[in-house]
């Protein structure tokens, strides 16, 4: 248990990378290749695209994948996906934001690779996009906070207010006034994707104030584990945090890749995979809810899963209006729903949030 | 002790902890700056400390083994600068840059089978009565262990700097290293000795985050905070004292600007997360604002080479 495993880790990854550059020429298997923007590690969104890559390998009989990880965004990676395209796969997945140019300068070059980019709005013939419909994800997860907070304060930790993680912070909070008119939400913005010591210095922060059920939109466990060791709840977010989080996790917002990459790759074996734009929710699997914590009683758990039903009949839709934001301007009237383009251009917190939006 | 809801006792408590790792990293490399070297390798020294005490702590399972190991590994890779620089003079900025990124890498491959492997919480210590006092209970007695061995290095480097005939020497050194030379102290030898001061503080700075605050080793886990000691030895114009300061008043308003934003203050963010480095230049420049002193504050021999004429 030190060095060694990794050596020997590394020295195989070598050896395949050496083996993928001999068969190039030999197209006898189908070949997939992945594009990971940090190590796997045990937890996190990498981790997440490679538990799709090993379902991968097991559904299908005689696939090949080939990954590199901890692939910086910028020029490295454009040199990575050349190399995994003239060694021989016949899709590759880019799952990172950054990869975006590089993925469409090397797609250009190898008209017949399929490519795939994940967060991207950028497409070509042979390069689609897809992105998780995370808000679905977090709507529940707000319901699930809602119904088990006792001091009806909820905390959550935020990387930077970009729209995405702003839906998620509405989404989430919305969710939990739904089952709680009484909830508030505090947001603390970390600047930072990655740092678990702030990530943790902010949850401590909300704790002090009062919040008994945390979340977060950061890279990292600090949060769940700084909620568990103060006896108070915490819903991860990527992955299952359990391990970290105890009883205390109550459930985890996770993306879910394995049906989505599972019907591309069908798609590009039969011939019929077309460039496109797939924002998928809990529907395509792509967002969905960890197994809840035993800390969790059952009339929660139903009443969660039956909205989570809702939501993939399309029932129920976290931003059906009425949507007020936080000044008591009505941004979606009764009787309608947002828009994906509204939704993607989101800059305004929600009612029942306590903290304000920065504005630049 | 609440301000609409703004604990006073809170913020306090955790201004402590979040300026222990600078309070660490910052007192060592002070010592390095005033006896003449400049070692930029802070950040790479404190990652490899960080990951040092994690894989010693949960091998056998001893926090004070895991930091006396950390501050080994802090020693180690500050031998390495110290040999480059010392004995053969190469040029200080670059290796100390090498160092830090050679840190960073080394650390993020030896630690990856640790990553996200469970450390323990270290309990806050409990003084019968005056961990009970109201307010300076909790702010300054239940804390954890660290901070007050931290808060002792600290004070104990500004003792030796000025009350002692050692401090005085390692001054000299930075300030004059031909006179102390000329005196017949071995400058080499005594910068050696700052430079592994430097690399054992850096290494506990490090092994604090990864075994105490907030417990838990992943890649990069430091994330800078090894540029922000640096940065304070210079806004602290080269004095102990006001490194200590300037790394409590960084960790606080980092703090006060998670408080602010949770009550709900119309404050920009971008702004808020400004503030630590705004607040701690204002503080310590106008500490530092006579320009005499400050002159005299800074080692004339900084990040000069050595070369012992006979």
């Amino acid at each position: 248990m030190s060095i060694l495993p990794t050596l020997k880790k590394s020295l195989l990854a070598g050896l395949t990378a050496l083996a993928v550059t001999a068969t190039a020429s030999a197209q006898d298997s189908f070949k997939v290749g992945f594009v990971y923007v940090s190590p796997i590690g045990d937890a996190g969104w990498t981790y997440q695209h490679d538990l799709a890559r090993k379902h991968l390998e097991e559904t299908f009989e005689g696939l090949e994948t080939v990954y590199v990880e901890n692939v910086p965004e910028g020029a490295d990676a454009q040199r990575v996906i050349r190399q995994l395209a003239s060694g021989g796969s016949d899709l590759i997945f880019t799952t990172s934001f950054g990869y975006m140019n590089p993925t469409l300068q090397v797609a250009r070059q190898f008209p017949k690779v399929v490519f795939e980019h994940a967060t991207g709005y950028k497409r070509a013939d042979n390069v689609g996009t897809y992105m998780p419909r995370l808000y679905e994800g977090r709507y529940l997860a707000g319901m699930t906070a809602g119904l088990m907070t006792e001091t009806n304060k909820l905390g959550f930790v935020g990387a930077f207010p970009i729209p995405e993680v702003i839906r998620a912070v509405n989404a989430f909070t919305r969710g939990a006034r739904a089952v709680n008119p009484d909830v508030e939400v505090s947001v603390v913005w970390i600047n930072a994707w990655y740092d678990p010591s702030k990530a943790r210095a902010a949850a401590e922060t909300l704790m002090d104030q009062g919040a008994d059920v945390l979340t977060h939109h950061s890279d990292s466990h600090a949060v769940v584990q700084a909620a568990a060791e103060r006896g108070k709840y915490a819903i991860a977010y990527h992955s299952d945090m359990a391990k970290y989080g105890k009883d205390y996790q109550l459930t985890a917002v996770v993306h879910k890749w394995d049906d989505y990459y599972e019907q591309v790759v069908r798609e590009v074996m039969d011939g019929t995979w077309k460039s496109g734009n797939v924002w998928g929710g809990i529907d395509h699997g792509m967002v969905d809810l960890a197994p809840f914590g035993k800390a969790v009683p059952e009339e929660v758990r139903e009443q969660v899963m039956a909205a989570r039903e809702q939501i993939i009949s399309g029932e129920l839709h976290p931003f059906a209006g009425p949507v007020v934001d936080q000044s008591g301007t009505e941004r979606v009237a009764e009787g309608e729903t947002m828009s994906d383009e509204d939704m993607l251009k989101m800059d305004y917190y929600v009612e029942g949030i306590t903290s304000r939006l920065p504005r630049s | 002790m609440e301000i609409f809801g703004f604990s006073i006792v809170h913020w306090l408590a955790a201004t402590l902890v979040m300026g222990t790792p600078l309070v660490l990293a910052a007192t060592g490399e002070v010592v390095v700056e005033k006896a003449g070297v400049l070692n930029l390798g802070v950040e790479g020294m404190m990652l490899m400390g960080a990951v040092t005490g994690v894989i010693v702590f949960l091998g056998i399972d001893s926090r004070v083994v895991g930091f006396v190991a950390a501050a080994g590994a802090g020693v180690a890779m500050s031998m390495l600068f110290a040999v480059l620089t010392q004995t053969f003079r190469a040029n200080q900025v670059a290796s100390g840059l090498a160092l830090t990124i050679f840190g960073v890498g080394l650390s993020a491959f030896v630690g990856r089978p640790y990553e996200g492997a469970g450390i323990p919480s270290l309990p806050k210590v409990q003084i019968p009565f005056l961990s009970d006092l109201p307010i300076i209970g909790p702010v300054l007695f239940r804390q954890d262990p660290m901070v007050y061995v931290s808060l002792g290095l600290g004070l104990a480097v500004v003792w030796f700097m000025y009350r002692t005939r050692a401090g005085l020497v390692v001054r000299a050194v930075g300030e004059s290293p031909e006179s102390a030379h000329a005196m017949g102290y071995s400058v080499i030898g005594i910068r050696y000795a700052a430079i592994a001061f430097g690399g054992a503080m850096a290494g506990l700075g490090g092994a604090y985050m990864s075994l105490v605050e907030p417990h838990l080793w992943v890649e990069n886990l430091v994330a800078g905070r090894g540029w922000i000691a640096l940065a304070l030895v210079v806004f602290a114009s080269w004095r102990p004292g006001r490194v200590l300061l300037g790394a409590y008043l960084f960790g606080g308003i980092t703090r006060l600007g998670y408080d602010l934003q949770a009550l709900g203050a119309p404050i920009p963010t971008p702004l808020l997360a400004s503030l630590p480095y705004l607040a701690t230049i204002v503080v310590l420049v106008i500490l530092s604002r006579d320009s005499v002193r400050l002159r005299l504050n800074r080692p004339a021999g900084l990040a000069k080479p050595f070369f012992a004429q006979a």
